[in-house]
């Protein structure tokens, strides 16, 4: 996916999110939370498209899941932990959870633990820029930019402007793990 | 099994003797125990044992002033029997047993008692030294005269200090009627204080409380000043800080009667060795490893003759007493089987000379205590040491003679190694029979 | 940290980029014990064993919330002074508590080197709560967090240890860490208590007060014993709370309006600080306390949240 690709995309899933939470009157209640590090710009674009088109801005958290992972005790060395900065109540609100490629399942497992950690929200609706198969928990994303079929031993890699990247792109190559 | 009426004939070892000045190829020959001659070429008669020394060196048997042989009452660290053991594998045919047994040698009975052990072993010879005071207590004089006609050589309360000047006073007087040296261990307990090692950057860096050297040093001239009043025989042990040979030297000059000796530790490792060991108890001994410029001054010392002796400090104690932290580890390391090669390094170094090493092993201690041998002079008990100074060896605390392992050497590549011992002649030790 | 070190004696053997690799971590803690649910499944299934031979109850508590804010199963064991002739040696009470097989054993012990002595002979990790004066590590990292917080940076910085510094731990762990982080140290305090050859450790020693506090950005006062028997370092408190210690008046007069003071705990007020100084706007010494859980927490998860049994027993 080129850049033109990713954001006709963000922007498609922008309006899917708006349609759906005029459609339930939970517009007032929105609120986006990006997953690092990846999810964050995507959340970042979904808040601000969908405060151009409506006037109305939620407010954005982000979540580090490091501590919430489950293969720690898998893993040779702690994973780092970056910075995790909810600021705004949960209750009652609907969550928008960002994250760029949705994969085994098992990060947005650890969100959602994290999540619940900090009150009880009135739903949660997933939004990831890629769908790339290969679940191994029953998690389906709400709002999908794009899916691809790839296969095991292959890596996807969103590399977004905000993140330092020369211009957005998705790509696939060979080699990495989930 | 050699026995004393063999002859037998030492061939072709560089004879080291500074006692009769000797030092060079020689042959020696011994008979009926003692040293027949020691000459350029020997025929060696019908029947005779030849020991061949080509390539090795041939001293007489060392003289350790200071071991504790722990015999009486703590056994479970070492013996006269193993003591005696690990003395000969390491060249020493004499060793002057200290009196902080258990019961403390204050009486004959005990003296008695190391004589028969030492005896029975039949190894290196034992030297009884006596308690200065009760018990060692320090509080009343121990029977001096009771002591000698046991069978002992000098008289302390090593281990301990005595604190009363008063008493140090009156012991000195008293040793002179029967001509023992009072061997001193330095130490002003008040200054000590709860002090586990050389008080210093070093021991500030490792958070443990620290023993300044003046601590030693204030008891060395406390005591030399004490021996201008009383006369006697002085000897320091374990003399380990710039202060104290300072003082030492001075008071030589003046001409007071004070002999001193000097351990291979504080002749070669200092309290940052405490550091790099990360707190092992087998660096932590009495005095403690001490400065570099203390070290330095300790080697001067013995290299000008201001030490007399090198004496080792031998002192075995179990697992349980030393594998524990740093702070609760008793005061101690081995040292019979490792004193040759960690000095010989001294002489490779260049700092001292191979004569000043053998001699402060030898005739210099011996005259210390005024104890046969330390000599291959004709006529002398024939107490040899057959030392390869080449052999390179690793320390291995648990194949060692001793009863215990606690030595900082344990690991070590040393290189200098003694391989044949003989008391009177016989061998008491076989390097390869060992093995 | 990470790979290098199985074990945390000390901060001597840190360098700085470790040093602030748990500084950093410590901030994601810190934000963690501010949410509605402080607790986080990081350490799930693993124990800490708190193995104290002092008593000491605020550097326990800290690591036992430490722990279960982490979810990592907190004991704590307490045993009398170790290897007496009566007792159990320290090995063989450390021994008895690994064969529980704990993750992380945080130890307190008053011999230098009792830690590094555990470290050396179990398989655990093993976490230095304090040794004899040797170091208090967790101690000197949240000192250097919590003046971070404040200051943004510590280069520069001077800072200034007041007291028995011969006997600190807390002072020496704060001098390995705080000159790699770019900070200058003063240390203060009676010819007495200054240890010999401690400039070589990196700060400069100075018996009075006044030049030792002015123009400092911090000062780290420590606690004075009431009395050390035997060896008498001050004749009494009441003569060093004159010469050495703080007050409103002497902190008024010689400190900068934002110089902060900060204190390991427990104060013995009007001895080394006044009230007023200690609860007054310029301390930090409660946020010392709660820096000193995140710092922990940090310590634990970079200690224990790694590796498992097959990861540990390839490291040495």
């Amino acid at each position: 996916m080129n850049a033109e690709g990713v954001q006709r995309a963000v922007q498609r899933i922008s309006h899917e999110v708006l349609e759906r939470a005029r459609a339930e009157g939970s517009l007032e209640g929105l609120a986006l939370v990006g997953i690092r590090r990846g999810g964050v710009p995507l959340a970042e674009r979904i808040r601000a498209e969908i405060g151009r088109a409506s006037g109305v801005t939620p407010p954005l958290g982000t979540l580090d899941i490091a501590l919430y992972r489950d293969d720690l005790s898998h893993r040779g060395a702690a994973p780092v932990v970056g910075p995790t900065d909810v600021r705004f109540p949960l209750e009652g609100r609907t969550i928008v959870l960002a994250d760029d490629v949705l994969y085994t399942g098992r990060t947005i497992r650890a969100a959602l633990d994290e999540l619940v950690d900090f009150g009880r929200p009135r739903r949660v609706w997933l939004a990831v820029l890629v769908d790339r198969g290969g679940r191994e928990l029953p998690i389906a994303a709400d709002f999908t930019g794009a899916r691809f079929d790839v296969p095991e031993g292959h890596d996807v890699q969103v590399r977004w402007r905000e993140n330092g990247a020369a211009e957005d792109s998705v790509v696939v190559r060979e080699g990495g793990k989930p | 099994m050699s026995t004393e009426s063999e002859i037998t004939v030492v061939q072709g070892g560089r004879v080291i003797d500074p006692a009769s000045g000797v030092d060079g190829i020689r042959s020696v020959v011994i008979r009926e125990g003692k040293i027949a001659s020691v000459a350029e070429r020997a025929d060696a008669p019908a029947g005779a044992r030849i020991v061949d020394a080509r390539g090795k060196w041939v001293t007489p048997g060392f003289v350790d002033l200071h071991v504790h042989l722990r015999e009486p009452g703590q056994e479970y660290k070492e013996t006269v029997a193993t003591g005696t053991r690990a003395a000969v594998a390491g060249g020493f045919t004499s060793v002057c047993a200290m009196p902080n047994t258990v019961p403390a040698n204050d009486n004959t009975s005990v003296t008695e008692l190391m004589l028969a052990r030492a005896a029975a072993a039949g190894l290196a010879r034992v030297y009884p030294v006596g308690a200065a005071s009760k018990g060692r207590k320090g509080e009343d004089l121990a029977e001096y005269g009771e002591l000698k006609a046991a069978g002992c050589v000098a008289l302390s309360d090593d281990g301990s200090p005595v604190m009363s000047p008063a008493l140090m006073r009156r012991a000195l007087e008293y040793s002179r009627a029967f001509g023992l040296p009072l061997a001193v261990h330095e130490e002003d307990l008040h200054l000590v204080g709860k002090g586990v090692m050389n008080e210093g950057p070093t021991a500030t860096r490792l958070g443990l409380q620290g023993i300044p050297a003046q601590a030693e040093d204030v008891m060395v001239l406390r005591d030399l000043s004490l021996l201008e009043l009383t006369g006697g025989r002085l000897h320091i042990c374990h003399v380990s800080t710039a202060g104290a040979v300072r003082a030492i030297r001075d008071a030589k000059r003046r001409g007071l009667p004070v002999t001193a000796e000097a351990t291979p530790h504080h002749l070669t490792l200092t309290d940052q060795d405490v550091a790099a060991s990360d707190y092992d108890p087998d660096f932590k001994m009495n005095p403690p490893l001490r400065s570099e410029a203390d070290v330095k001054a300790v080697r001067e010392g013995i290299v000008d003759g201001t030490l007399d002796a090198i004496a080792t400090d031998h002192a075995p104690h179990s697992p349980e007493e030393k594998t524990l932290e740093f702070d609760a580890a008793l005061n101690g390391i081995l040292g019979l089987e490792t004193a040759f090669p960690v000095c010989l390094d001294l002489v490779r170094q260049g700092i001292l000379t191979e004569r000043r090493l053998v001699e402060a092993l030898t005739i210099s201690a011996a005259r210390c205590f005024s104890l046969p041998g330390g000599t291959l002079a004709v006529g002398a008990a024939a107490d040899l040491a057959i030392l390869d100074p080449g052999l390179a060896w690793v320390v291995d605390p648990v194949r060692g003679h001793s009863r215990s392992r606690n030595t900082p050497w344990k690991g070590k590549r040393l290189t200098g190694r003694c391989v044949e011992t003989l008391v009177g002649g016989r061998r008491v030790h076989r390097l390869e029979d060992s093995r | 940290m990470i790979g290098r070190h199985r074990h945390l004696i000390g901060l001597e053997p840190f360098c700085r980029e470790e040093i602030l690799e748990v500084l950093d971590l410590a901030i994601s803690m810190k934000e963690v014990l501010s949410r509605p649910v402080k607790k986080v499944p990081s350490l799930r299934g693993k124990s800490v064993v708190n193995l104290f031979f002092e008593t000491s109850t605020r550097t326990r508590s800290s690591f036992e919330i430490a722990a279960k804010v982490l979810s990592a199963d907190a004991l704590n064991w307490t045993a009398a002074q170790s290897s007496t002739t009566k007792g159990e040696t320290l090995l063989d009470t450390a021994r008895n508590l690994e064969a529980m097989r704990p993750d992380v054993l945080v130890v307190r012990h008053s011999a230098s080197g009792a830690p590094g002595f555990l470290a050396r002979n179990l398989g655990c990790s093993v976490v230095s709560a304090g040794d004899g004066a040797h170091e208090h590590p967790s101690q000197g990292l949240l000192d250097c967090f919590t003046l971070r917080e404040r200051f943004g940076s510590l280069e520069g910085r001077t800072v200034a240890i007041v007291g028995d510094i011969s006997h600190s731990r807390v002072a020496r762990s704060d001098l390995h860490a705080l000159p790699k982080l770019g900070a200058k140290v003063r240390l203060c305090g009676p010819p007495t208590m200054i240890p010999q050859g401690v400039e070589q450790m990196g700060a400069t020693v100075h018996h009075d007060l006044k030049t030792a506090v002015e123009g400092a950005d911090a000062v780290i006062m420590l606690r004075i014993q009431h009395e050390r028997i035997g060896d008498p370092l001050i004749p009494n408190t009441r003569e060093y709370s004159k010469y050495w210690g703080l007050n409103a008046r002497k902190a008024a007069e010689w400190l900068k309006p934002e110089t902060v003071i900060l204190h390991p705990g427990p104060i013995n007020r009007g001895v080394e600080l006044s009230s007023d100084v200690a609860d007054g706007p310029n301390s930090l010494i409660l946020d010392q306390v709660q820096n000193g859980v995140a710092v922990r927490m940090a310590i634990l998860y970079l200690l224990a949240g790694g590796a498992g049994e097959g990861a540990r027993a390839g490291k040495v």
